[in-house]
């Protein structure tokens, strides 16, 4: 009936696992509660979880990536916290069970934390930057959405019942299989990354179109704001790398599940073919991650600098030739697999080509600072220290490119460090300037910045504290994820790392702070422009927080950097004559559904519960079906409500002024 | 007025220009999805462990005979989408029956394929190679068996609700989709089955 879902399931094995558990069930029932208490199911509902606006599943996405940041980041503490007194000693965590907390913040990082976090940021912004009223296809953005939280509710539920992989994020055969791995936790793993991988290549199609398709009359190619472009980019790469996600994680299910040869070690299986799989997704995926936050460094720096973009134009092309690239190095991830000097040669060349687009970068981002009136506002410190901190990433990436240093080098705490520092300079610290940067867009007052100031040094103090001791680690020989050692001289370099984890704890606490102080003081922080940092792309031209159909009428672009150009021919507070009818998707609950169905899906077949999983399975193919018949998937806003909303956003300004335009 | 229903048609034919556009990039994922299938095939081709080798388990009599129905349905399928330009209801809906029966010969000859395969125990847990052929060739029979299954759904839609605008163009959609398996069966036609005979 249950399948092989037991009471032995529960984490009693571990005060730590049991404190986990209490802290996820504590943390879920609070949340239920606390709804349940003010009476907000009803809203929630309808204004936000069967919502189909890409702004309100944007800042779902980006409220999932922030939980998820949490319970990640929690696990790197806790992996600090063993190493640093893990000298001829077991620390305070059993070797399965430090095995669990580093595999599952790299999955938790990776595929819930940094994936929703960058496809929140591009679903709030892009549709507006394009001038546009949604994406093109508003209902597979909300399955999207809840696809992917419900892979990450699955890995959130692994805490509680039965245990995570200890295969690491990457799930290598043939420990993965079933012979050397019989529990649920890769199943838990496996099933967490197929669910929200359809989700993810869903986002890449649609966002595919809607940039393709979907552009204000004028805005051609070559004017999209770059963190369009870098969107567009992501948006091809999801598409066509995901799909490899899927192939793998399937085929290695069908070995777990049915007995077949995919990666085994024995009758015909070939694990190397599940590397080389692994990472056709896997490589791509490294830019899906940085491309968005070069996207909103280029935004950022430009906004900040006072000044156009330098060298838009190679700004682009550098983009699209990264992620062409991004597909002809992943063998640079098992060099050590033993191919063929040439092979690796060949792979250790494409590597370090995609270090010169990316430097024309750099250059660009500091030609478009040079000479310009710099504001020192949070979301350009992190610019500032990006772009200091993933220079070395780049170089020390440069050095692991070279094959021979590869095998020196690979396994160790030196490849831990170099990818920490591509990725959380890279992607995650972009990420945070856009939230700074968006925020008033999103909701209409801005962060207070001296919190965020603050932030910016906790974390990157606390970055280069924790990984610059990683790097001479791997020198000195020390392999990754380990869970004890007997060697003395690493141990200071570890207690340094560690006090650096703290550091980043603090620029965590400080985040919240920030949060709070800025909801609180968010009367004083309003914004009622919707331009708070004089902006040059369309999305500042809408209100903040922006209409459902963000532009009443929809603008027509002469140049790069539109509504900068717009502000300087003084149309851009303009009101139109007169309104227009607009037709806008109706909301649907069927998105949560599938969700919620894919979620106990993966459930039914991590616990082998047949009989579940093909009852969620028909449910969800009977919600396609529904949804594939339904003709009245929309609505019409008629011209006097459109008229009405924007009154009230103009009123401020027509009121003062005693004399609105009246058409 | 006219100018305004004018301009809600203009934009239905956006919608569906859009959704068409959507769906094709949908099938380049599925491309590669069954191109990184196929690239499996092809290295776990020697991984028989001394288990039967393609020539021993393919027989072109039974490929070429699932070849001929599928490639027929792909026909049928587009004198379905002639009969709805045409706007007759009636054709539509025969020439879909036509294309689900072919569709079913064809799933029918596959699963027969298999069965006997399993019956010799050589299903797909006998030997990597077998287990790159059922994956391959079951994602393509499944990929089939969604495709009747929306046919299925269409012809419904086409008989309750006659063919409006958007019946034809989730019907085009179901043609870009039925057509394309068509396609991925003719590369597992010259990858998987003839080599392996000749």
């Amino acid at each position: 009936m249950l399948g092989r879902l037991t009471i032995d399931a529960l984490p009693l094995y571990s005060w730590v696992a049991m404190s986990g558990a209490a802290v996820t069930v504590l943390g879920g029932v609070c949340v239920f509660a606390l709804l349940t208490w003010f009476r907000k199911w009803g809203y929630f509902w309808t204004e936000w979880f069967t919502s189909v606006d890409h702004k309100r599943i944007g800042i779902m996405y980006i409220a999932l990536a922030l939980l998820m940041l949490v319970r990640g980041f929690v696990d790197a503490l806790m992996m600090r916290g063993q190493q640093a007194f893990a000298l001829n000693d077991g620390g305070y965590l059993p070797p399965g069970h430090f095995d669990q907390v580093f595999s599952s913040h790299g999955t938790i990082m990776i595929f819930f934390m940094a994936m929703p976090f960058l496809t929140g940021l591009v679903n709030i912004v892009v549709p507006q930057q394009i001038g546009a009223r949604d994406v093109a296809f508003p209902f597979l953005n909300s399955v999207s959405f809840w696809l992917t939280a419900a892979g990450a509710g699955l890995v959130l539920v692994s805490l509680v019942i039965g245990r995570f992989s200890t295969a690491g994020w990457t799930a290598y055969p043939p420990y993965s299989g079933i012979g050397t791995s019989p529990g649920v936790g890769v199943d838990y793993w496996l099933w967490a990354v197929l669910i929200s991988g359809v989700g993810s290549t869903l986002t890449g199609i649609n966002f595919l179109v809607t940039i393709l398709k979907r552009r204000a009359p004028g805005l051609t190619l070559m004017r999209m704001p770059l963190f369009t472009w870098t969107a567009l980019c992501v948006s091809v790469l999801m598409a066509f790398a995901f799909p490899a996600l899927t192939v793998v994680a399937a085929l290695l299910g069908l070995d777990r599940i049915f007995g077949m040869h995919f990666f085994t070690n024995a009758d015909g299986g070939n694990m190397m073919n599940y590397a080389n799989l692994f990472w056709i997704w896997g490589h791509p995926e490294v830019y899906i991650l940085i491309l968005p936050a070069f996207g909103i460094y280029s935004e950022v720096v430009a906004t900040f600098s006072g000044k156009p973009l330098f060298g838009y134009r190679s700004l682009v092309y550098a983009t699209a030739v990264i992620a062409i690239l991004s597909f002809t190095v992943w063998l640079h991830h098992f060099f050590t697999m033993g191919a063929s000097a040439n092979v690796n040669a060949v792979f250790g060349m494409a590597t370090m080509i995609i270090a010169v687009p990316t430097g024309v970068k750099i250059f660009d981002w500091l030609f478009t600072m040079y000479r310009g009136r710099i504001v020192f506002h949070p979301a350009m410190l992190w610019t500032l220290g990006f772009i200091v901190t993933f220079v070395i990433g780049g170089v020390t990436g440069v050095l692991l490119a070279i094959p021979p240093v590869d095998y020196l080098m690979h396994n160790t705490t030196f490849l831990v460090a170099h990818f920490h520092n591509m990725l959380i300079p890279g992607a995650l610290f972009g990420f945070f300037a856009g939230v700074q940067y968006w925020f008033p867009k999103a909701f209409g007052f801005r962060l207070e910045t001296k919190w965020g100031v603050r932030a910016f040094w906790f974390w990157i103090s606390g970055f280069y504290c924790a990984f610059m001791p990683l790097y001479l680690l791997g020198m000195l020989g020390m392999p990754r994820r380990m869970e004890r050692y007997d060697i003395a001289e690493w141990q200071p370099y570890l207690i340094v790392a560690a006090i650096g984890a703290l550091l980043v704890l603090a620029g965590i606490v400080c985040m919240v702070v920030q949060f709070v102080v800025s909801v609180r003081n968010r009367e004083a922080l309003r914004d009622g422009t919707g331009d708070p940092w004089n902006g040059r792309t369309m999305e500042w031209a809408t209100a903040s927080p922006p209409a459902p159909y963000n532009f009443a009428v929809i603008p027509q672009v002469h140049e790069l950097d539109a509504f900068h150009d717009l502000k300087a021919r003084g149309l851009a507070a303009q009101r139109p004559e007169h309104y227009e009818p607009i037709t806008m998707p109706r909301n649907s609950m069927i998105g949560v559904l599938l969700g919620a169905f894919g979620f106990a899906l993966g459930f039914a077949m991590v616990w082998h519960i047949w009989w579940l999983a093909v009852a969620c399975g028909l449910v969800m193919l009977g919600a396609v079906i529904t949804r594939a018949c339904n003709d009245d998937a929309e609505f019409t806003l008629s011209a006097e409500e459109v008229r009405a909303i924007e009154d009230q956003r103009y009123a401020p300004r027509d009121g003062a002024t005693a004399a609105g335009v009246v058409s | 007025m006219s100018a305004a229903v004018d301009m809600r048609e203009n934009e239905e034919q956006v919608l569906h220009a859009e959704r068409a556009f959507g769906f094709w990039i949908y099938l380049m994922t599925d491309a590669i999805l069954f191109a990184l299938l196929f690239a499996t095939y092809i290295v776990m081709l020697p991984g028989t462990a001394g288990g039967p080798e393609a020539k021993a388990l393919f027989s072109l009599p039974r490929a070429a005979g699932e070849t001929a129905l599928l490639l027929v349905s792909s026909l049928t399928f587009g004198l379905a989408t002639l009969a709805m330009l045409a706007g007759r209801k009636q054709a539509v809906l025969g020439w879909l029956a036509v294309t689900f029966l072919l569709g079913l010969g064809f799933v029918a000859m596959e699963l027969s394929e298999f069965a006997g395969m399993i019956a010799l125990d050589n299903g797909p847990e006998r030997s990597g190679f077998l287990s790159a052929f059922f994956a391959l060739v079951g994602t393509h029979g499944l990929h089939v068996s969604m495709g009747m299954l929306w046919i299925v759904v269409m012809a419904a839609q086409v008989m309750i609700k006659g063919l409006t605008v958007p019946v034809g163009s989730r019907l085009f959609r179901l043609g870009l989709f039925w057509h394309f398996l068509d396609i991925v069966w003719v590369g597992i036609f010259s990858i998987v089955y003839l080599p392996g005979v000749m």
